[in-house]
């Protein structure tokens, strides 16, 4: 089945489609080769630069998650598999192949959580500051609990400047903040507990056998650089970077810097990536 | 009407000073010989009404120095067996905020054997600052109620072996409760509501329904409740269908009353005592309602509209205004009962009234006084009272 998609008549705004049988709101920019961007539990903005940077190198695809933003919950849907298998549907009904995923924070889990399960559509992996797994011990908490912070507390784990994040949501229009009180509920429906993590996730890790890399704003106080080094460890043959001035939203901070080494790396050619033995 | 004594149990030691009392006030702040001093104070109290005459209404809240009640069930399990005549309700159980039903089902039945039937079991989704505690998802929570509300009334009505029970949120295989409930099919069921479209789901099921301090703003969910037993066919429910929480300040003068009721008032300051990320956890209300709130930004604040149109802020009001809002009711035994009935006849007839007549920093002294006053010269006449609507005040409302 072929996706059904209309566009808005401005172009660079999200336009709606229905795919495998769910109706989001995507961006859809630039042309080549295809380059999946899984955006953190705030969602998307569509002015952002950072989409136009990659767009310049590849088709990007931007949706936002079933139940984020203006994209509608697939029934039944409860947990990060379901979006995982989500997207996986979502690859093979657009037909897409080598795709180059790139996933920021929750968007990070789950590209994690699409490759555990099939790396068959995709070419690399890019993690930004993401969330997804567990590694200290039982009363150290890895990733700051952003549910019981206020913005103003938020802002102040999440930007490496936090002026970033000043902006007056009584002003914005209802269906922007219909989206931000979406994206929030969204959140705690596939996040609340365990909280921004699947217990299983790090013994399955093991199962990616694509080029990986982690980049991490060297400010973040969500996940810190620690975190982003042991996931990056679970992951074979992965690579760590940090970026300078940002925090856990380098997309958003340093949306150059992000996406040249997002680019850079999709350019090397693929390194060896140990492989599965079959027995 | 019947009329429920209820004290939220507070530790109000610890209230002094500006610092949150909800979710996040260490412990170290609860002197345990004070808390146990307070406890036998307490049901000391709920004994005294029931030798009134008086009904018990038990709650539960967590991690809170406003409610020392963390498990409903051992208030209830004492009171079962302490106490003589009273109803015993508990508004409620947090099923919203419980992990499990069965151990629910099985609670208050042995409750209900125990006080040889004499629970009402209200159920109440949980408030949302108790979702971090108990780590359950704020999203989906009425879904989970409702579960936990069908599971719970069917384990308490079977009676020929074990069920299956393999729904969305709970799983069982044998489910067979021992003692069974003591009333037959099961003790009332008791809601609460702030909503509609919650009060018809209530009316639908036939069980009373409650607001809480609520207001003239109850009206709305008593006309949703009736309206709903229209639509069914059903006759008008009777107002033992019907309950509203306040607070209840008598004195044997008006002064008295007064100081009284400055004393309760302390409640409403001490309630919303909370880190605001936990007052709204993602999921707990609507995405339309939270769009709304959003837009609102720092205006917004919880609001009750009194009897005249205007608009009080129940943390910040006086006596006058909440007795205005039909949030407390105070004075002599004359003026509280023209209130109550005023309030009632106004809001759609109330059956169960639940009192107050505990809270903020009222003393032992105080409150035995007011809980006797009430008991000796208000409540016979309550018992007699008969519901007249009244359209004049019921344009007041929202």
């Amino acid at each position: 089945m072929d996706a059904q998609t209309e566009t808005r008549s401005d172009p660079r705004a999200a336009g709606s489609a229905t795919i495998a049988g769910i109706k989001l709101e995507m961006i859809r920019r630039g042309r080549g080769r295809p380059i999946l961007f899984l955006h953190p539990s705030n969602g998307i903005e569509p002015e952002a630069p950072f989409l136009d940077l990659l767009a310049k190198e590849g088709e990007v695809f931007a949706p936002s998650h079933p139940g984020f933003g203006a994209s509608e919950l697939g029934a039944g849907m409860s947990n990060i598999d379901d979006l995982a298998y989500y997207y996986l549907d979502f690859l093979e009904e657009l037909d897409l192949h080598d795709v180059l995923v790139v996933g920021v924070s929750f968007g990070g889990w789950l590209a994690a959580e699409i490759a555990i399960k099939s790396t068959a559509r995709l070419s690399k992996l890019v993690l930004i500051d993401s969330v997804g797994i567990k590694v200290s011990d039982r009363e150290t908490r890895d990733i700051a609990d952003l549910f019981a912070l206020t913005p103003d507390e938020i802002a102040e784990l999440v930007y490496h400047d936090p002026t970033q994040a000043q902006r007056d949501l009584t002003q914005l229009p209802d269906d922007v903040l219909r989206s931000i009180a979406r994206n929030r509920e969204a959140s705690a429906r596939f996040g609340w507990s365990p909280y921004m993590h699947d217990p299983k996730l790090k013994q399955r890790l093991h199962r990616i056998d694509v080029p990986a890399l982690f980049l991490w704003g060297e400010s973040d106080r969500v996940v810190k650089p620690d975190y982003g080094r042991a996931f990056a460890g679970f992951v074979p043959g992965a690579r760590f970077e940090l970026i300078a001035k940002a925090g856990h939203a380098p997309h958003v901070e340093q949306p150059e810097a992000t996406a040249r080494k997002i680019l850079a790396f999709a350019k090397e050619a693929a390194p060896h990536v140990p492989s599965k033995e079959v027995a | 009407m019947r009329v429920y004594h209820m004290t939220e149990q507070s530790y109000f030691p610890a209230w002094e000073g500006d610092q949150k009392l909800r979710v996040d006030l260490p412990n170290k702040h609860c002197d345990p010989k004070i808390a146990g001093d307070l406890f036998h104070r307490y049901y000391d109290e709920w004994l005294l009404a029931d030798d009134l005459g008086l009904d018990i209404f038990i709650n539960e809240h967590h991690a809170t120095a406003t409610c020392m009640s963390s498990v409903a069930a051992i208030p209830l399990a004492i009171l079962a067996r302490e106490s003589k005549k009273a109803k015993l309700l508990v508004l409620g159980y947090p099923l919203g905020n419980r992990m499990d039903p069965l151990r629910c089902a099985e609670e208050l039945s042995i409750i209900d054997v125990l006080s040889r039937g004499r629970l009402e079991m209200g159920f109440v989704k949980g408030v949302p600052y108790e979702l971090p505690v108990s780590n359950l998802n704020p999203v989906q929570i009425m879904d989970r109620f409702w579960e936990g509300h069908d599971f719970i009334l069917k384990a308490m009505t079977s009676h020929d072996g074990p069920f299956n029970w393999e729904g969305e949120f709970y799983h069982y295989r044998h489910v067979n409760v021992w003692p069974r409930a003591y009333q037959d099919p099961h003790p009332p069921v008791w809601i609460t509501t702030s909503s509609k479209g919650n009060a018809k789901q209530i009316a639908a099921r036939g069980h009373v329904m409650a607001t809480m301090g609520t207001g003239y703003a109850s009206k709305g969910t008593y006309d949703a409740y009736k309206e709903q037993r229209r639509a069914m066919g059903e006759p008008e429910p009777g107002i033992e269908k019907f309950a509203y929480l306040g607070l209840v300040a008598v004195g044997s003068t008006p002064e008295e009353a007064r100081r009284r009721g400055e004393l309760i008032s302390e409640y409403n300051k001490s309630s919303g005592r909370v880190h605001p990320p936990f007052a709204n956890p993602p999921g707990f209300l609507s995405v339309d309602d939270n769009a709304r709130l959003l837009k609102a930004g720092s205006k917004r604040l919880a609001r009750l509209v009194t009897k005249d149109g205007r608009y009080i802020t129940p943390s910040k009001a006086s006596v006058e205004e909440l007795v205005d809002a039909g949030m407390m009711f105070c004075g002599t035994p004359d003026q509280v009962y023209q209130q109550i009935v005023d309030f009632s006849d106004a809001i759609g007839g109330i059956g169960n009234f639940l009192a107050m007549m505990q809270a903020g920093y009222l003393s032992h002294d105080d409150t035995v006084s007011n809980l006797t006053l009430f008991a000796k010269e208000v409540l016979p006449r309550l018992k007699e009272y008969r519901y007249t609507p009244r359209e004049d005040a019921a344009a007041a409302a929202e």
